[in-house]
């Protein structure tokens, strides 16, 4: 038996007999005799709480191998993994804060029953220990060539996924179905599911508002549509035309991916609300009435419109540049004009990449929370929607549930149509061989098609930018442009007190908060992505398919589902964790894990995986490999994900918003307070900041990890890897 | 480049207590879902020796390979090293290392920290480590280039840092999956000589695999010719050449001519084969009396343009001269034919009349599983 395999049977036994069984409670300050032994399942086991005695079975037979080195340690470790597992998880949700969880089980044994606190440290090592003997046991017995590290990796991934992707859309799933006392009752969820002000369609009969459905598919589709044509000319003109700003283009790409969502919505009321620049200046000079055109539909498709165009933009880059030349070369010289090259052959080459475009527009304008909560008005879309259930007057989780499962409905069948009529159209023109030819310059009415769509749109997102800057140093837009810091110092205040700094301005707790929690979740969401990838490019093991769908799951569910569905998961025991800061950072570790996972897959089918076999053969276990090979040619996707994470911790909203406190306030969850509240000259200064942030800590990240070296030759003139990624 | 010139002067190096081992197969196994890429295949690769795996592609011989060194599992049966059972231990824990086809060498390492890193992974400290490294490195003649990346070395070069980074814990086992496959046709014959030389000077036990018969038949001690998953057959390369176990092997090894005969009489290991009017003495086989399959190969064929009655009789269709040799496509009563001559000054020209016979000392042999 291996030293891991020990330690990690004691730590099993540590967790059981010394540390504390269940979490604290947080009013009460713990004293170090609760941290060790007094609090302790054993302890608790043999005061009464008779259901964790069972527990003492798996663990003593994980010490059947050790004392008899005859038996055969795989199957002993298997069984007392597994049988420890089930114990635990079982105890778990059978008996809960008020006793008895299943009525099966209260009439049997009758009310209230015993009951119990969430778990604490000691429950969470024992199950982790529990989990890690049983992946050795399993390497024992010649899972995944005997390799440990292996074998620990998949099971700990999979019970990450189960716990916080699994475990929280089951729970949304069935509280869709309970009413509100927690009663099975499926009428009611016909009756929620079926309600007029869900799929009405008065609008089109009457001037009533239709139902908060079709608004969002009517939404998603007109973003889908806008964000696929802008994008599309954008990445024409970068690839195909001589325009000279091509790099301006690349910088614009980025802005929106570290601008907070709800940003431009903000830039956007400072521009055209009732009191915005550009409606001031056209009532004074041109007399025409200010009003509230901007909240509602158009308001929040223009937002959409500005902060999704971008991500197409990167798609179809790569899907245009992807086309190989000669085959329009080819179409050429058998004499078609350019302009019917570019319908026949050009076009329909892209087809599957604007399909992609077109499919991922309308899942973020879906998705997205931020423009629709400060411009949206009356024009009600489900993410939104979900999020009044939840805060607002009605409290209504089943509703919010039966949202969160169309909303949910709909996202999964955008990406199934993506990967089902995708999956297979997928035309790969750029192959192995040498391609030489030049790209075909854009047909002229092509072109000046391009131009126009794309040059006005570019200076419109310039105007927003400057609006936001603008607005952060000027009293108040659109009334008062004196020249101010004055929002800076309300937010950013710091003072000399006796006992040194004071950060006084109302904005740095949820800064250090949001700083915090986004410098904790990047690297673990990097490490788990990336650990993810090479699970899934370099072993082979039975169940990798619905592994690999496990992982990027999570990010097809939308950020305010994943909310809901995390307060109705972890308020309860056993995983009791909603108030800490611990679910924020496990929320932003498996809402941004896929960027990981799916970048480093990318750089990983790019490495020849006799590198990794090489490595083995030499005596190298697969960590070792993994530490001296892989990572080290992995760094691109490195910071790639490490930026990814950091940035959406910075900017996230929509999940985030059910899951802040006090004590743990967002800086996106703080500004939204301030636009709710009026105060948009500190917002958009607070934005500002935070954009600063993220640029600073995207350069520190470059600067710390560094480029892989792949020979002095390339190394010299090897342009930089590209920092941020789109959303794939 | 410089060649391994130095080979001969060195031997295993004394400090090293390793003896080359022997590898075993017992019934091994191994599927992949449904596909059975190794089907049930025994075999020993003796201390020492360097024995082939040859056989077209998706026959199961780099599967083999890679069973050897423990980048597969085997499904079934038992793979022993030096008489050790290793058939359930990773990769790492065994003492074999392997020369890939694209000789993964780490780009992000230079050749010295390449061939180190065999022992540097192992817990040996980074100066003794780099000490080995040098060792190993002036063996394959490659001091003075291990400061560079591997991109700035040429194919055979970087070719050679694999076998060095291969060598440098001196395994009991080495194995090579196809390693001439990336070089060019000229560079290819000197490199397998060195590999043979290099082998034989430092006493290894070497598995190799490759598709070119020709270079399995030039370096190898014994072969393991493998079709669909099983063991075709397994000899030295006289004997694959000579004495073909069945039609693949026949086919595969060289070239062939399978012509019918009609096996009249046993006398002792001999037999009497009469071929289209001729007679034959060729060893028997256990082939039994009726028709069989014989493979003839176009040297063992000869043509005589002086025809005589009674002789077996053909047409000559095609001539292509090749300079060393000159090659026939000759229409006969027992089939096409073709053969190879050499030392000919003069080609036959197409459409000649030739009489055709056969050697008796070697090139036709009955094919016993036909």
């Amino acid at each position: 038996m291996s030293r891991a395999t020990l330690g990690w049977i004691v730590l099993s036994w540590v967790g059981f007999a010394l540390l504390p069984w269940y979490g604290f409670d947080r009013s009460a300050a713990p004293t170090l005799a609760d941290y060790f032994i007094s609090g302790s399942g054993l302890v608790h086991g043999l005061r009464g709480a008779w259901w964790l005695l069972p527990i003492l079975v798996p663990l003593g037979m994980a010490l059947i191998p050790v004392a008899r080195s005859s038996a055969r340690p795989g199957t002993w470790l298997v069984a007392s993994g597994l049988l420890g597992l089930a114990l635990i998880v079982l105890q778990g949700f059978t008996i809960g804060l008020n006793g008895w969880t299943l009525d099966i089980l209260r009439a049997l044994f009758g009310e209230p029953g015993p009951n119990q606190a969430g778990m604490g440290y000691g429950a969470a090592l024992t199950s982790a220990s529990f989990l890690i003997v049983l992946c050795h046991g399993l390497a024992a017995r010649g899972w995944c060539r005997g390799d440990t590290f292996v074998t620990s990796s998949i099971g700990v991934v999979i019970a990450l996924i189960i716990v916080f992707v699994f475990f929280p859309v089951t729970t949304i799933l069935a509280s869709a179905f309970a009413d509100n006392s927690g009663n099975f009752a499926p009428s009611e969820f016909v009756a929620k599911f079926m309600d007029k002000s869900i799929w009405g369609l008065d609008c089109l009969s009457s001037d009533l508002r239709c139902g908060v459905a079709w608004n969002t598919l009517f939404l998603g589709l007109l973003v889908a549509f806008g964000t696929t044509a802008l994008g599309l000319a954008f990445a024409l003109i970068a690839t195909r035309t001589e325009f000279r700003y091509k790099k301006l283009l690349r910088v614009m790409s980025i802005l929106p991916i570290i601008t907070p969502p709800f940003v431009i919505g903000l830039a956007l009321i400072l521009l055209f609300g009732r009191s915005g620049a550009l409606s001031a200046v056209l009532w004074e000079w041109f007399g025409v009435p200010r009003s509230r055109w901007i909240y509602g539909l158009p308001g929040v498709l223009i937002a959409q419109l500005l902060a999704f165009t971008p991500i197409a933009f990167l798609v179809l880059i790569g899907v245009v540049q992807g086309i190989s030349p000669t085959l329009e070369e080819a179409s050429q010289t058998l004499r078609a004009k350019s302009w019917t090259t570019f319908w026949t052959v050009t076009l329909p080459l892209m087809r599957p990449g604007l399909a992609n475009a077109f499919l991922l527009g309308f899942v973020e304008s879906l998705a997205d929370f931020g423009n629709p909560l400060v411009l949206a008005g009356n024009y009600e879309v489900l993410s939104t929607k979900i999020f009044f259930a939840v805060v607002g007057a009605q409290q209504d989780q089943g509703r919010a549930a039966v949202l969160s499962i169309i909303l949910l409905a709909f996202t999964l069948g955008a990406f199934w149509l993506q990967h089902a009529w995708l999956g297979k159209k997928v035309y790969t023109t750029v192959t192995g061989k040498g391609d030489s030819g030049i790209p075909l310059p854009l047909p002229r009415r092509v072109a000046l098609a391009s131009y126009f769509t794309a040059i006005p749109w570019a200076l419109f997102t310039v105007a927003v930018y400057a609006i936001i800057i603008v607005g952060a140093f000027v009293r108040s837009m659109g009334r008062d442009y004196t020249p101010t810091f004055e929002h800076f110092i309300t937010a950013f205040r710091v003072e000399r007190a006796d006992w040194g700094l004071y950060f006084s301005g109302s904005a740095w707790n949820s800064f250090f908060a949001t700083v915090k929690v986004a410098a904790l979740s990047a690297p673990l969401t990097a490490a788990i992505g990336l650990l993810t990838a090479y699970l899934l490019t370099r072993q082979r093991f039975s169940g990798q398919r619905s592994f690999e769908f496990g992982t990027l799951l999570s990010f097809a569910i939308p950020g305010t589902v994943v909310g809901v569905s995390y307060i109705l998961a972890f308020n309860v025991p056993p995983i009791e964790i909603t108030g800490t800061g611990f679910i924020l950072v496990m929320c932003f570790v498996f809402r941004n894990m896929p960027v990981g996972v799916r970048s480093g897959i990318a750089t990983l089918s790019q490495i020849d995986k006799s590198l990794d076999e090489a490595s083995l053969t030499l005596g190298a276990r697969s960590f070792t490999t993994m530490r001296r090979v892989v990572l080290p040619l992995l760094r691109p996707a490195i910071v790639a994900s490490l930026v990814y994470s950091f940035v959406r911790a910075m900017t996230a909203v929509s999940a985030v918003i059910f899951l802040v406190t006090a004590e743990y306030n967002m800086a996106t969850t703080y500004i939204v307070g301030r636009v709710e509240a009026g105060e948009f000259g500190l917002a958009i200064a607070y934005s500002t900041a935070l954009i600063l942030v993220m640029l600073l800590a995207i350069v520190a990240i470059q600067l710390v990890v560094g480029e892989r070296r792949l020979g002095r030759r390339s190394a010299s003139g090897a342009p930089s890897p590209i920092a941020v990624q789109a959303i794939p | 480049m410089n060649k391994m010139s130095s080979v001969h002067s060195l031997s295993r190096s004394p400090t090293s207590k390793k003896q080359a081992a022997s590898v075993e197969f017992r019934n091994v196994t191994k599927r992949y879902g449904s596909v059975t890429a190794v089907d049930n295949v025994s075999f020993t690769i003796e201390p020492g020796q360097l024995v082939t795996l040859l056989g077209p592609s998706g026959c199961g011989k780099t599967t083999t390979l890679r069973m050897i060194a423990g980048l597969e599992m085997a499904s079934e049966g038992q793979i022993l090293i030096g008489d050790r059972d290793v058939t359930n231990l990773s990769a790492a824990d065994r003492d074999v290392s392997m020369v890939f086809q694209s000789y993964a060498l780490f780009p992000h390492m230079s050749v010295l920290e390449n061939v180190a890193y065999g022992p540097s992974v192992q817990g040996v400290p980074k100066k003794d480590a780099y000490a080995m490294a040098m060792e190993k490195l002036e063996i394959i003649g490659l001091k003075g280039l291990e400061k560079r990346a591997p991109s700035e070395l040429s194919g055979g070069q970087q070719q050679r840092v694999a076998v060095a980074r291969a060598l440098v814990l001196e395994p009991q086992v080495l194995l090579f999956d196809e390693p001439l496959s990336n070089l060019d046709a000229k560079l290819r014959r000197r490199v397998r000589e060195d590999i043979r030389e290099l082998q034989q000077n430092l006493n290894l036990t070497v598995a190799y695999v490759t598709h070119d018969q020709e270079e399995a038949l030039a370096v190898s001690d014994h072969i393991i010719v493998m079709s669909n998953a099983r063991i075709a057959q397994t000899g030295t390369p006289h004997e694959l050449y000579e004495e073909p176990a069945n039609l693949f092997v026949a086919d595969f090894i060289g070239d062939a001519n399978i012509i019918t005969g009609d096996l009249a009489s046993i006398a002792g290991p001999m037999a009497q084969v009469r071929i289209g009017g001729l007679n034959l003495q060729l060893p028997h086989r256990g082939a039994g009396q009726g028709p069989v399959k014989l493979a003839a190969r176009p040297d063992a064929i000869f043509l005589d343009e002086a025809v005589q009655a009674g002789a077996l009789a053909g047409t000559v269709r095609k001539t292509s001269y090749l300079g060393t040799q000159v090659e026939y496509d000759v229409e006969s009563p027992i089939g096409n034919l073709f053969v190879v001559q050499y030392g000919r000054k003069e080609a036959i020209a197409p459409g000649t009349p030739v009489a055709i016979s056969f050697s008796n000392q070697r090139g036709v042999a009955i094919i016993p599983d036909a």
